[in-house]
């Protein structure tokens, strides 16, 4: 039996995808914000990749003001609330936290967080305007955490601001990536329509930016154009058998889970091939939508996995059992998988070499690609000047200006791929660097 | 085992835990309960002519997420009426013949006094406590601190009550005064037995901010009342120190204030108490803390080898000194044990902000650094560190040199000009003033945040 049955239902999906950090009540609040030192010079702050005061913002929630703990999370964070629920926060603030030095329990800083941001969002507080009209305009491509920081910043300082956003909906990974016990589509959804509220941006859904006429039409329109474009699809691995029904990417798959909740098609036996975040995603989504077996496969040892450490071990808790040092030969099957062929594999000198004969077939009738999402590269190309580099990402300078200066970057396509954070951070900076580019 | 049990003024009781005279103590009911679960002896709720109380009654002081740090009420005396609440006290005497039952007593004539002391020692009460410490409501009627508060009136009262009482009397006594030995030596003048403190102090625990109205509320408004609880310790053991120590006093001391824990109750018996009286905790969490306050009463006898009560008796009191009689060559300095840091970094703020800039940050590490040359030995780092035994205050005199205030001043080698040498400040370091303005890290916002700074808005 697996650990979870198919949910049928949005209260079965619900149950088999319960928050991993449910939202606080004002108690809890009160008891875990009356733990924090106040440190001085506070290690959680310079872990956050967008610098909150965090010592500042639990101490308003100690002393009532929530709405004041609102707004310093948001001056430095606009994905105040997401962030509070996705970020990995063992490894970002709440691994920074000093209690860890003393064997107590850390702040439950992204929890706090959340109880802040969402009292506002609820209430809908009203904490920014935009700024005085300075005649200026900026397109900003893409509603992820990138481009939505970047209108949020841009309007503050008076910029009109239009996003364009291919998808119907916005926070782009937030909504369309990340895995449904971290935050609920409605959360998410929530502080976009917050957001906007009191910054006062242009979103234009279903409106690609694909080819160099539309860039074209941008470039004449607009005194900046901001790039929060993200990453694309799954990588292909090029295997024989890819692209036979029921193998899929990730990033697919996680995005149809969102969108499709309790609906979502999963199999009976599924393989992810990878070993990194999203890899363990997938595996933990697909235990839980029902799978009754989710083999998790990665070229090189257990600790050799790019995914934080509480990310195996959440997929673990779910019954997803680890095959380590293999490399999958062929996807199987006729239409539909039927399985994958590996070969186990040896790390010598820090390369991964195949073990001749010891081939293998690993029955599934599922097979997951959680192997990278390939970049941008070919849109890209029709910005004149625009230079990446070797792996394909956005070059720019400390304050997201690319080589194209009309051009700003920031997230994923620029750093990557990193945690919503980094996005959130970098976009806050170089809506500042277009407004030092524009006041020129 | 050690032996607990208290002969209190001639009042006996199985050991020296007492409920205080308070709504713990409003029943017949209340009293053979907290009997049964281990109590030694019960002040009776207030006795006299009954009252009439308001709704709501109680504030609390929270800190942080702990509730109930102070505590304060609007409660009157008792609001039955008297022949039910010496019939219960009969009752108790009945079933708990060894344990101490006290009538408190507040009433206004001699007559009255008189009545209610004969009527309550017919009852079977131990022995009497006066109140004269209630500092709300029965006060503006001449009662309660009132009287407290006028030790010639207090004098003459106790007189009235000696006149006819066969059981011992305690005077309790009103913390609303400059001088608690005043009343305190006043009691002792008219020859009471024993003396009880301190009564509730008065006080307003908090404004309601959304409706501009102090706790507790009553009908949109309210009332200074009487403040006891945890927060009160400190105020009611340097009362008791102070009667304890002064020569005229000499009487049995019953502590009262903040008293939750067999420490708390050790520590009313160092400074002179030989009972203690316990209300807030048992109103907060039942009559079932007896159970420790025994337990690490007994325990702390058998660890100190004191084999009765009155074995610690006032033991601190010889240790509780004058400022002028303390020994200025006595230096000690804080230690921070590295090991045990958790790099916090509060010691370092409070000490650069609320003391003497005698810690330093270092770089490579968040473990900050005494600079021994600055520290004072104030202590104030030991307190604010959230690690135990991280922050230490090491000796740093050799025990030899003895120099007290006193002596200085008997020397004539004391600072008695505004500039004088002698001043003890006077060869400190202290940073410039203006090396206070170029230091980001004070403000708590550095990183990324306080890179970016925070758009002035100018909005539309």
């Amino acid at each position: 039996m697996a650990e979870f049955s198919t949910p049928t239902t949005a209260q079965e999906f619900a149950e088999n995808f319960a928050q991993l950090k449910p939202n606080m009540s004002r108690n809890e609040a009160l008891y875990e914000s009356s733990r924090c030192l106040f440190c001085f010079d506070a290690p959680c702050i310079t872990a956050c990749p967008s610098g909150i005061d965090i010592p500042q913002f639990i101490r308003q929630i100690n002393s009532g003001n929530v709405t004041g703990s609102a707004r310093t999370i948001y001056e430095a964070n606009y994905f105040g609330n997401a962030c509070g629920k996705v970020c990995p926060t063992e490894v970002l603030c709440e691994g920074a936290c000093v209690y860890n030095l003393q064997d107590v329990k850390p702040i439950e800083i992204g929890r706090l967080q959340s109880y802040a941001t969402t009292q506002a969002i609820a209430e809908n507080k009203k904490l920014f305007a935009p700024g005085l009209a300075n005649g200026k305009r900026v397109a900003v491509i893409g509603a992820g955490p990138a481009g939505i920081s970047a209108a949020c910043e841009l309007r503050a300082l008076g910029y009109e601001v239009v996003v364009y956003e291919a998808k119907a909906q916005p926070s782009g990974l937030t909504l369309y990536g990340v895995a449904p016990y971290k935050i609920t589509n409605e959360e998410a959804l929530a502080e976009m329509a917050y957001l906007q509220g009191q910054f006062g941006y242009e979103v234009r859904y279903h409106a690609p930016i694909t080819g160099r006429d539309d860039l074209a039409a941008l470039e004449a329109e607009y005194d900046a154009i901001f790039l929060g474009i993200g990453l694309g699809h799954t990588s292909a691995l090029g295997l024989p058998g890819e692209d036979r029904a029921n193998c899929v990417g990730a990033v697919e798959f996680i995005e149809a889970l969102r969108q499709r909740q309790a609906g979502t098609p999963v199999g009976r036996m599924v393989v992810v091939l990878g070993g990194g975040n999203t890899a363990m995603d997938a595996a933990s989504e697909a235990a839980r939508l029902g799978a009754e077996n989710v083999v998790l496969a990665y070229r090189r040892g257990k600790d050799e996995m790019g995914a934080y450490h509480f990310e195996y071990d959440l997929a673990k808790g779910v019954g997803v059992r680890g095959l380590f040092n293999v490399a999958p030969l062929e996807i199987l099957g006729d239409d539909y998988v039927t399985g994958v062929r590996f070969i186990r594999t040896a790390v010598a000198d820090g390369r991964v070499q195949e073990v001749p004969g010891t081939e293998f077939t690993q029955p599934c009738d599922m097979v997951i690609k959680a192997t990278g999402q390939a970049k941008q590269t070919h849109f890209l190309h029709h910005i004149p000047g625009l230079e990446l580099d070797n792996r394909g990402r956005i070059v720019a300078d400390a304050v997201g200006q690319t080589t194209n200066p009309q051009y700003f970057a920031s997230g994923d396509a620029r750093n990557g791929g990193a945690e919503v954070v980094n996005a959130a951070a970098e976009a806050k900076v170089a809506a500042r660097g277009i407004h030092a580019f524009l006041s020129k | 085992m050690p032996d607990l049990s208290i002969n209190f003024a001639g009042i006996t009781s199985p050991n020296p835990f007492w409920l205080a005279s308070a709504p713990p103590t409003n029943s017949g009911y209340q009293v053979m309960k907290a009997f049964d679960a281990g109590w030694g002896g019960a002040v009776w709720k207030t006795l006299g002519v009954p009252v009439i109380n308001v709704s709501s009654r109680y504030g609390g002081v929270n800190y942080r997420d702990k509730r109930l740090v102070g505590f304060n009420n609007i409660e009157l005396i008792s609001d039955r009426p008297l022949a039910d609440n010496l019939r219960e006290i009969s009752e108790v005497k009945k079933r708990f013949p060894e344990h101490a039952v006290i009538a408190s007593l507040m009433v206004q004539s001699r007559q009255e006094w008189h009545d209610i002391v004969r009527q309550s020692q017919d009852a079977g009460a131990d022995g009497f406590e006066l109140n004269f410490g209630c500092p709300h409501g029965m006060c503006e009627r001449g009662m309660g601190s009132a009287v407290g508060q006028e030790p010639k009136v207090l004098q003459m009262i106790v007189e009235w009550v000696m006149e006819v009482a066969q059981k011992p009397v305690i005077v309790k006594l009103t913390p609303n005064i400059s001088d608690i030995t005043e009343p305190a030596m006043a009691a002792r003048r008219a020859g009471a037995d024993a003396i009880s403190l301190i009564n509730t102090i008065q006080s307003i625990v908090g404004v309601d901010i959304d409706h501009f109205a102090p706790y507790p509320i009553v009908d949109g408004q309210g009332t200074n009342g009487g403040y006891c609880g945890p927060a009160v310790k400190p105020i009611a053991l340097n009362m008791v120190k102070n009667c304890a120590q002064h020569p005229d006093v000499r009487l049995p001391i019953s502590g009262i204030g903040g008293i939750e824990n067999w420490r708390d109750a050790v520590e009313h018996i160092l400074l002179g108490a030989s009972s203690v009286q316990v209300c807030t905790a048992a109103m907060h969490f039942g009559f079932g803390i007896i159970r420790e306050m025994v337990s690490g009463l007994e325990q702390y006898m058998v660890e100190k080898n004191f084999q009765t009560i009155y074995d610690f008796v006032g033991k601190a009191l010889p240790n509780v000194r004058h400022w002028e009689d303390l020994n200025m060559k006595y230096q000690v300095k804080a230690h921070i044990h590295e090991e045990k840091c958790i790099g916090c970094q509060l010691c370092y703020t409070a000490c650069e902000d609320g003391a003497h800039q005698a810690i330093r940050l270092q770089a490579g590490t968040r473990t900050p650094a005494i600079i021994e040359e600055n520290c004072v030995g104030c202590n104030l780092c030991s307190l604010v560190c959230p690690v135990d035994e991280c922050i230490t205050m090491e000796r740093h005199d050799d025990g030899t040199q003895h120099l007290t205030w006193k002596e200085r001043t008997a020397a004539g080698n004391i600072p008695t000009t505004f500039n004088d040498e002698l001043a003890g400040g006077r060869h400190h370091w202290v940073p410039e003033p203006a090396a206070a303005l170029g230091k980001e890290r004070h403000k708590t916002l550095p990183g990324k945040a306080r890179a970016l700074g925070v758009i002035e808005h100018k909005t539309e």
